[in-house]
């Protein structure tokens, strides 16, 4: 069949394409274990960057802060995002839907240089406004983890809000339909039938929020105030001045985490999946077989 | 159809907070900004804080509030255009300046056209691949794809600092087999620029197209197969077109930000290799012209919109063709 020489050159194309994208990892994993004091350099197995890794303060604070604000701004993201995606999916047309619309999804392709300056001119704006206004002149923030915070829920909702929009698209609307004309409220389909339904896509748009938030350095720069450094404005700043092995444990310890939750998370959701087609599979049985006892 | 309980005043109260609440957030948090940084495109450039002079001046000799605006960043930056292509025309005509913007936007946009051409060329055959295999081996690959993605960003562009370096695994590789004898310069230049880029956007032009792939039906191609079309005919009249809409947001994930990318260039990028978010960002952080930072960055979204309309059709088009399958 001519479908075999297509599907030798693709499966090549996808090894090539993985090792591309796996080497440099591998790499950095391995090197985390070396002893010498040179990255490029092999010097024998040893521990000694983690140790250094655990005694470096300026990098744990980092990290912990960084911690702090993923969390924070991933769970704000998730119900902003899930208010927004069930806008979009669900209510559709309602004044303004279309800038509405543009505006969820603008910050997903916008440049974060234009997204952390926009954001740093209007926390600017606001502090000149509370300094020379009479009558709220007695607030006053600095940038630092809530101007972050702010920045990074905008980011994350956009992503958010497009994963629980596609799983909202993709869902069966009778249940709820069946609720209505059952009588339920709308805030009651929403909490015992619309949400377990998207908790995959609410759980995986966190997950992606949580990552988005570690990752950002450009719109943190901008909103993070002097003494508030995030973990890659850190790794920024040491990366720039060369290569340091403490950097490659770093990465090391980042992988295993990262790979062990994503790899986790699809092994339950794999898992819930199965359970659930199983589930639909006995019902519809059980369902043929009252039809068949039914029939004369 | 039974009645409802609720009061549908009540309804629509609950409705407008659903999308009242993110509106707000949005309005205040994105378009509220972007108009500021609009605002202050047109101040001038002062030495105090904020760094840039008000727009609104209470003018005390005609006892109202006057605005003065101030085009001169814009005329700054198309001076440079004009002057810059001037030169580009006419290489022995007299003319100082230029040279910095026009180049920077030019090189930005072709920096990022060729991330998206190779994304593309490498990523369309991995996502076909992913579609091809096996349906229990699907999601693993595809999660092989993703992992790096999930992985800190950073650091994976220093991982290649340490591929790439002077005594980098490459150099010490090629010369360890022969191949050369002197370490190659791999590093801060467009080579490795354009490399990095593609390896930190190629999972975003492979999502899409995945997608949009596994929608397709394979009963077309073998139609196409026994209707006598041979593999690469089929492939170009059947398999790429039903694939568009999925290469087109694919490209968009990586074309438009990659126009803006500061840290790429920054870290792996030679000196040469002019990006208008690394001069976006020194503008702003090193020069200290916030004026001139926020035209550039109106100028940046002016030549972002099209793309970006784009984008958003085909947002609505792909989530509308998923309501209509059912």
């Amino acid at each position: 069949m001519n479908n075999n020489r297509s599907s030798w050159f693709l499966r090549v194309m996808l090894i090539l394409g993985l090792l591309f994208l796996y080497i440099p990892l591998i790499s950095l994993v391995i090197y985390s274990f070396n002893s010498s004091q040179l990255v490029t350099v092999w010097g024998g197995f040893s521990t000694s960057w983690y140790g250094r890794l655990a005694n470096n303060s300026q990098i744990l604070e980092a990290a912990w802060l960084s911690i702090k604000l993923a969390l924070a701004s991933a769970f704000a993201a998730v119900i902003l995002g899930t208010l927004s995606g069930f806008a979009l999916a669900r209510i559709k047309r309602f004044k303004g839907s279309t800038l509405f619309a543009g505006m969820v999804s603008a910050p997903m392709v916008m440049p974060d240089v234009i997204t952390g300056l926009s954001m740093l001119l209007l926390i600017i704006q606001v502090q000149m406004f509370l300094q020379n206004s009479e009558l709220l002149n007695f607030m006053y923030f600095d940038r630092g983890f809530f101007t972050i915070w702010l920045g990074h829920t905008t980011l994350c909702l956009a992503y958010v809000t497009v994963v629980i929009r596609s799983r909202l698209m993709e869902l069966d609307q009778s249940l709820e339909d069946a609720a209505m004309d059952l009588g339920a409220r709308p805030l009651k389909i929403f909490f015992v039938i619309t949400l377990p339904l998207i908790a995959p896509a609410i759980a995986s748009g966190f997950l992606l929020a949580i990552t988005l938030s570690l990752d950002d350095l450009v719109i943190t720069s901008f909103l993070s105030g002097p003494g508030s450094s995030t973990l890659p404005q850190v790794i920024f700043s040491k990366i720039k001045l060369g290569l340091d092995p403490q950097m490659n444990a770093l990465a090391t310890i980042m992988i295993g985490v990262i790979g062990t939750c994503v790899i986790l998370l699809n092994y339950f959701m794999m898992k819930n999946h199965v359970k659930r087609d199983r589930e639909a599979a006995q019902a519809m049985k059980q369902a043929s077989a009252a039809e068949a006892a039914l029939k004369p | 159809m039974k009645l409802a309980k609720w009061k549908p005043k009540k309804l629509h109260l609950g409705r407008g907070m659903v999308y009242g609440i993110p509106y707000v957030w949005l309005l205040l948090l994105f378009l509220v900004p972007f108009a500021i940084v609009l605002k202050i495109s047109f101040a001038d450039q002062e030495l105090n804080i904020p760094p840039y002079t008000p727009l609104f001046v209470n003018d005390a000799d005609i006892g109202s509030l006057a605005i003065s605006l101030n085009y001169y960043n814009y005329v700054d930056i198309f001076t440079d255009f004009w002057q810059t292509l001037a030169r580009i025309v006419n290489p022995f005509a007299e003319n100082g300046g230029g040279n910095i913007y026009l180049l920077t936007y030019w090189s930005s946009i072709k920096i990022a056209f060729l991330t998206t051409v190779w994304c593309f060329l490498l990523g369309y055959p991995m996502a076909y691949a992913i579609t091809r295999a096996k349906a229990e081996y699907r999601n693993g690959l595809l999660l092989l794809v993703m992992l790096p993605f999930w992985t800190s960003f950073l650091l994976r562009v220093y991982a290649w600092m340490g591929l790439l370096g002077q005594n980098g695994l490459v150099n010490n590789a090629l010369m360890s087999i022969g191949l050369i004898d002197q370490p190659l310069q791999l590093f801060y230049n467009s080579f490795s620029l354009q490399l990095v880029m593609v390896y930190a956007y190629l999972p975003f032009m492979i999502l899409p197209i995945y997608a949009q792939l596994l929608k397709m039906d394979h009963r077309l191609l073998e139609a196409a197969s026994d209707l006598g079309a041979g593999p690469i005919k089929a492939f170009m009249t059947i398999t790429l077109p039903l694939s568009k809409v999925g290469i087109i947001a694919g490209s968009m994930m990586v074309f438009i930000p990659s126009v803006g990318e500061y840290v790429i260039p920054e870290l792996v990028g030679g000196p040469s290799e002019l990006m208008i978010g690394k001069v976006l960002w020194q503008a702003f952080f090193d020069q200290n012209n916030w004026p001139l930072a926020s035209a550039i960055a109106v100028i940046m979204v002016i030549l972002l919109v099209i793309p970006m309309a784009l984008f958003h059709r085909y947002e609505t088009r792909e989530l509308e063709g998923k309501r209509n399958e059912q």
